[in-house]
């Protein structure tokens, strides 16, 4: 790395030290070294300002939503619709009843396999899929295939981790009803030419559900631009807490759609005859919900919207390309995923050491990285692996935890190879 | 000694770059499969009896250096002992990699080889890597399952 290069990207990041400054859990030791968080993939950290926003709803504005006409109620109530009405202006969605509140990418997913899956599949019907799906977007339409006696088709994938276009489009026939797909690749990166799928898929009758969990920390979306009939989002994945999700559906496929699970809240009338269903979005949130989760993903957009998106791919894509070089210097490594659009995640075998074994020494240098199969035990079968060992780079990343990462590589390979 | 190398002693390397009693036994009297879920990790251990005795025993699989290592030591332990012996080791490995600690329950001297595996104890989410081969020759000497789980 020359000189030159070194003052042109710190001067073109200038930002980032700031944005480090915003998340907390960033600035601690691990095992007597700085932490290097390289595992945002699996889970993002969290900026002050959602910790606060939760914090003070729990502290003051708690209670059950749209229930009671107490203060309390209202101010909770207020809050958790606050956070629909972001999430739909983040994303554009046409109105904030296209906003579904889930626990998260996976029971987004679920929520359209069962509900829409169960509406519209018949025998002989097909659902296709990618050889890179999480197994969040493969399993709940195995299951619903099952049930249905539709058929599971998925689309293989090239030797550098793309989608085989033209295989997608002899496999997309009219006998698809469902395209289900992952708008960026938790084990490789890929970003995939979502735009084109959707047009192609429509074109042939079927809807598209993108799962989004891996898009949202890297880039805007916008739903309506996209077309896309679904999008799954996680608030861990986009600096937000756990166990809240998003699902965004077309008005008219949601308005058709019976309910996913039945209870409180989901209800307009109830009688032991009859019970008549709420309107959207209530309709699919039965039950008590992750209140303060939502406030945490809202004010998580709210940090997401003052960002300005270019700079944070430009960052990304410097911080990839960097880690990209760094590591390939390695004797011995193994790039798993290199596709052209590609987001800042890198996967890769050193050797023949266990990615476990990998991931424990690094953890030593303080640098967090996943090891396993990411939930993508086909994406592991089509490059003949048991595991890789996986770093991911957020917004909050710089090029000091790329070079503490390759330390601790260096001293994995000198310990086993 | 640093954190890593109580971890990765020696023996573990060396285990995990030679594995003893790797491969198959054809016609074997017992043949269990160990996973390990979370990791993939994934064993297959073969083992011949001789009424009561381990004749022969041997694995295949792939894993990470301490699952093949422990893989490795217990075949190389178990070979020539009784059911009932090898019930009494794997009790005492098990507290071995398992147990908080504390107590001196376990005389790591008698343990000879094995030993080397106690670094795990400081290592909880790769505590299943040493422990998959054992729980797979329980289920072998038992008889009683051929899918072993760590999950």
């Amino acid at each position: 790395m020359s000189a030159v290069g070194n003052v042109a990207s710190s001067a073109r990041f200038a930002g980032i030290a700031a944005r480090r400054a915003d998340f907390p859990a960033l600035h601690q030791e691990v095992h007597g070294k700085p932490l290097a968080y390289l595992d945002s993939a699996a889970s993002a950290q969290r900026p002050q300002a959602v910790i606060d926003a939760m914090v003070a709803h729990e502290r003051r504005n708690h209670a059950n939503v749209h229930r009671g006409v107490h203060q309390l109620s209202q101010r909770a109530t207020d809050a958790y619709e606050g956070a629909r009405e972001r999430v739909s202006r983040y994303i554009n969605a046409s109105g904030s009843d296209e906003i579904i509140f889930t626990r998260g990418t996976t029971e987004s997913i679920n929520l359209v396999a069962a509900s829409f899956g169960k509406m519209r599949l018949e025998p002989g019907d097909e659902v296709l899929v990618t050889w890179m799906e999480h197994h969040s977007n493969i399993v709940p339409w195995q299951m619903i295939c099952e049930q249905t006696g539709a058929r599971l088709v998925a689309v293989p994938i090239t030797h550098t981790g793309e989608l085989d276009l033209e295989a997608f489009h002899r496999l997309l026939t009219d006998r698809t009803r469902i395209v289900a797909v992952v708008h960026v690749s938790n084990a490789l990166g890929t970003i995939n030419p979502v735009q084109d799928i959707i047009e192609a898929a429509h074109k042939v009758g079927a809807v598209v559900l993108l799962d989004g969990a891996q898009a949202t920390p890297h880039m805007r979306i916008d739903v309506q631009a996209l077309d896309c009939d679904f999008y799954a989002l996680s608030g861990h994945k986009t600096f937000g807490p756990t166990g809240i999700g998003v699902l965004y559906g077309k008005r008219a496929l949601l308005d058709a759609m019976p309910p996913y699970q039945g209870g409180g809240e989901m209800i307009r009338t109830v009688t032991f005859e009859k019970t008549t269903w709420n309107a959207l979005p209530c309709k699919f949130e039965a039950g008590t919900q992750n209140i303060t989760g939502a406030v945490g993903l809202g004010a998580a957009i709210d940090y997401l919207s003052g960002i300005d998106f270019a700079e944070v791919a430009r960052h990304e894509a410097d911080l990839l390309e960097y880690a990209t070089e760094r590591l390939s210097e390695l004797p011995g490594i193994r790039l798993i995923g290199t596709a052209a659009a590609k987001a800042s995640v890198l996967s890769f075998t050193l050797g023949d050491i266990h990615a476990h074994d990998l991931g424990t020494v690094v953890d030593m240098e303080g640098v967090a990285i996943r090891t396993g199969h990411h939930c993508a035990m086909p994406v592991m079968e089509h490059f003949g692996v048991p595991a890789t060992a996986r770093a991911s780079f957020a917004l909050y990343n710089d090029r000091g935890d790329v070079d503490q990462l390759v330390t601790g590589l260096n001293r994995a390979a000198e310990l086993f190879l | 000694m640093n954190e890593l190398q109580e971890l990765y002693r020696e023996v573990i390397l060396d285990h995990n770059r030679q594995p003893r009693n790797f491969g198959e036994i054809e016609n074997a009297d017992r043949v269990v499969e160990g996973v390990n879920p979370l990791c993939g990790d994934r064993m297959t251990l073969y083992v011949s009896l001789d009424g009561e005795q381990v004749r022969d025993i041997r694995f295949t699989g792939t894993g990470c250096a301490i699952s093949v290592a422990s893989s490795s030591l217990m075949t190389e332990k178990a070979k020539g002992h009784s059911i009932d012996e090898l019930r009494t080791l794997f009790d005492r490995v098990h507290e071995m990699l398992t147990g908080d600690g504390t107590e001196a329950d376990v005389d790591l001297d008698e343990m000879d080889k094995l030993a080397a595996l106690s670094g795990v104890r400081a290592y909880p989410t790769r505590v299943k890597c040493a422990t998959l081969a054992w729980h797979a020759l329980i289920g072998a000497i038992s008889g009683s399952r051929d899918r072993i789980s760590t999950e």
